[in-house]
């Protein structure tokens, strides 16, 4: 039983610490899990890390419709951050994603607290608020065209100018992923104990102060959870805007990934393309490395 | 590609026009093109028959919308798993398939049927590589139209199509008077560059338009009769409604076709709308070439035919690209489709008054102007398409802006 690479024995070499010293480490007792593990990463270095490489190599080149091994330095990246359109799609996705992600929070949130006053029909009414998440972008997107068509729908004309078009996408996003989060900070208000706010009460303590003092920072994990998965919505827009606006009108809700896939296939331009996926890139690896630090790092060090 | 010989094609073709259905054996094509509305599917259909009437089996592969129909071609023959054909326009958008082997030439099949001296010299040039023919052109198409419905012209007060682009502005502000949508847009920026396009050969004329988009000459933007167009082109932006943003091209040729619009820039593809609606040009709807000199900007749909790797798929390309090019399949498609037959050895006479109108404009090798996919690849134009539709689109960007975000574009690109 000694060689079970149970979690017992597995756990403790995880954390960094421990690792560091990696006083019993014993290649013997670890090759059943390496050899489980093997596949997996495999399929990680060859495919993720593979692609990666690929892509950004691509990106140094004057690749146009095929791929070519012609180092063309840093003209790519040089022609994307003269376009224009690049410009208006980075400030497009951090104006949606910042919307996207508070609207979503605030959103989810009192929907879970109201949900959380054991009300009736609770069941019924978190599957009316979970449903449009299992409804594709692309779909989304086609049900709020028609919705803010000035002729069809409801006589909105929200998509007929660049500013109120961003909005727009954000509402039908909203309108999808509200319910996301608030399944997740349901499931974390069932886990605080009602002891807790009936003492607050007991104390004096308004309703409102007790939720934002006291049950939103015991909703932290969830609503770090809520953020990541928020926010990789956020980096892959690109369906929900084709569906709703193609990236009109104009050029003013154009989103980096459509930049890259348009360039990628219908223009036939790879290498400009790589180069701003390799930007995108750039940008999700500027932002979650403090965030894995944070997380792991610091956190393991506490411990 | 160029070890396929004439008597390699002559068995070919002996194998897939006779022998082969007698032998059960299929000659089978996958075809992709971008045919779905009314009329073009109509025209598809052609197509299809005339190929099951000489043997082969058709399988549809219709994909809405030009770019997401290029988008998956590329992808496929990228991938190595290429369809029997393609559609593409003519130009640019497959040279770079071409240099990479992935096309094959029709070269021996041409030569027997003898193409080249039936299409247009501008055309031929367009769809030749190393003097080799790398597609199978169908049609000849004119963009330069406009449709406009005589029902609202009448209740306007507009007596006939404007011959100048004041009377045409003025004509504009009658219909808008009258309540009615004075320009019908739609297909989102493809169709704003369309226009831009068209209002640019107008206005500034045939040999301003080559200079800036076959020359790139950046100081040719300068020249007050294009600035005149980007003007003019900026004006149009008033007279179209706010439902265009999101809407197909195909539903704004029906705004003309139910008289809520006055007329629509469009290519001769849109009769296609107005005979699938039952209306006859000449009749309820009128057709007539833009103001000015009276030019055709032509482009044509052609269908590439990728290598492929089996026997029995390259003779079903054979007999796919005879029946694309026979006269009887390009006078019956090209009626449903609205554009002109590509072999001009072709009698036009049954074609309605907008085909023989642009057969006579097309007669003359000066009137011919290639359109903008001759000249460019579609990543230029695509950077192009995203300054114009920027300026279309917002009301703040004045001519002198467009003029600036024009010029960068023509620097950068290729």
């Amino acid at each position: 039983m000694r060689h079970m690479p149970g979690r017992h024995d597995g756990g403790p070499a995880l954390r960094p610490e421990k690792a560091a010293g990696m006083p019993n480490f014993s290649a013997r007792r670890h090759v059943p899990s390496f050899t489980a593990m093997l596949p997996t990463t495999l399929f990680v270095v060859l495919v993720y890390l593979g692609c990666l490489v690929w892509t950004v190599s691509i990106s140094f080149t004057s690749s146009k419709v095929l791929p070519v091994m012609k180092w063309a330095g840093l003209a790519q990246y040089e022609r994307l951050l003269a376009t224009e359109r690049w410009t208006v799609s980075v400030n497009n996705i951090l104006v949606y994603g910042a919307s996207y992600i508070i609207a979503c929070l605030v959103l989810g949130f009192l929907l879970a607290v109201s949900l959380d006053q054991k009300i009736r029909f609770e069941n019924t009414f978190r599957t009316i608020y979970l449903f449009p998440y299992a409804l594709s972008f692309i779909v989304t997107g086609a049900v709020w065209q028609w919705i803010f068509d000035p002729q069809l729908g409801l006589g909105v004309g929200m998509l007929a100018s660049p500013g109120t078009a961003i909005a727009a996408l954000v509402i039908a996003a909203v309108w999808q992923g509200a319910g996301l989060v608030m399944v997740m900070l349901l499931a974390g208000l069932r886990g605080i104990d009602g002891e807790i706010l009936k003492a607050a009460r007991v104390d004096g303590i308004p309703l409102w102060r007790a939720y934002v003092s006291i049950v939103l920072p015991e909703l932290k994990p969830m609503i770090v959870t809520s953020v990541v998965l928020l926010a990789i919505a956020v980096v892959k827009v690109y369906d929900l805007v084709v569906s709703m606006t193609q990236g009109g009108p104009g050029i003013g809700t154009e989103m980096p990934a459509k930049f890259v896939m348009d360039h990628l296939f219908e223009r036939g331009n790879i290498g400009l393309a790589t180069a701003a996926a390799t930007l995108m890139l750039l940008a999700v690896l500027v932002l979650l490395v403090p965030w894995l630090y944070l997380e792991y790092f610091r956190k393991g060090a506490r411990r | 590609m160029s070890t396929f010989s004439k008597s390699h094609l002559a068995v070919a073709l002996t194998v897939g026009l006779g022998l082969a259905p007698a032998f059960g054996q299929e000659l089978t094509v996958e075809v992709m093109h971008p045919w779905t509305s009314g009329g073009e599917s109509a025209a598809a259909k052609v197509f299809a028959d005339q190929f099951t009437a000489a043997g082969g089996v058709w399988v549809d592969r219709a994909i809405a919308g030009n770019d997401a129909l290029l988008a998956a071609a590329m992808n496929r023959i990228l991938a190595g798993d290429p369809p029997s054909a393609s559609h593409f326009n003519t130009g640019k958008p497959f040279e770079e398939l071409v240099d990479a082997d992935l096309l094959r030439d029709v070269d021996a099949i041409a030569d027997a049927e003898g193409w080249a001296a039936v299409i247009p010299p501008v055309f031929l040039q367009a769809i030749t590589r190393d003097d080799k023919i790398m597609a199978v052109p169908i049609n000849l198409q004119t963009e330069n139209w406009l449709w406009y419905s005589k029902e609202v012209f009448d209740e306007a007060g507009v007596s006939e199509p404007p011959q100048d682009w004041t009377a045409f502005l003025e004509a504009a502000d009658k219909i808008q008077a009258a309540g009615y949508i004075p320009m019908a847009l739609g297909g989102g920026s493809w169709a704003e560059r369309f226009v831009f396009q068209k209002v640019l050969v107008s206005v500034a004329g045939p040999q301003l338009y080559l200079k800036v988009m076959q020359d790139r000459d950046v100081t040719a933007l300068q020249d007050p009769k294009v600035q005149e167009a980007f003007e003019v082109f900026g004006k149009l932006r008033a007279y179209v409604d706010p439902g265009a943003a999101s809407r197909k091209w195909n539903d704004a040729t029906n705004l003309v076709i139910t008289n809520k619009a006055g007329f629509q820039i469009m290519g001769d593809w849109a009769k296609g709308e107005f005979a699938a609606a039952g209306l006859t040009p000449g009749k309820e709807y009128g057709c007539s070439l833009f103001p000015g000199e009276e030019v055709s900007v032509m482009s044509g749909d052609v269908f590439v035919l990728p290598v492929l790797d089996d026997e029995n798929g390259t003779k079903a390309q054979d007999l796919l690209a005879h029946v694309l090019f026979a006269p009887e399949t390009q006078i019956e498609f090209n009626k449903k489709k609205g554009s002109n037959p590509i072999r001009q050895d072709i009698d036009v006479s049954t074609m309605d008054v907008c085909a023989q109108h642009a057969a006579e404009v097309l007669k003359d090798p000066a009137r011919q102007v290639p359109n903008p996919q001759f000249l460019m690849s579609n990543d230029g134009l695509g950077a192009l398409r995203d300054v114009i539709t920027a300026y279309w689109n917002t009301p703040s960007i004045d001519a002198a802006a467009f003029t600036d975000q024009f010029g960068k574009v023509l620097g950068t690109v290729e």
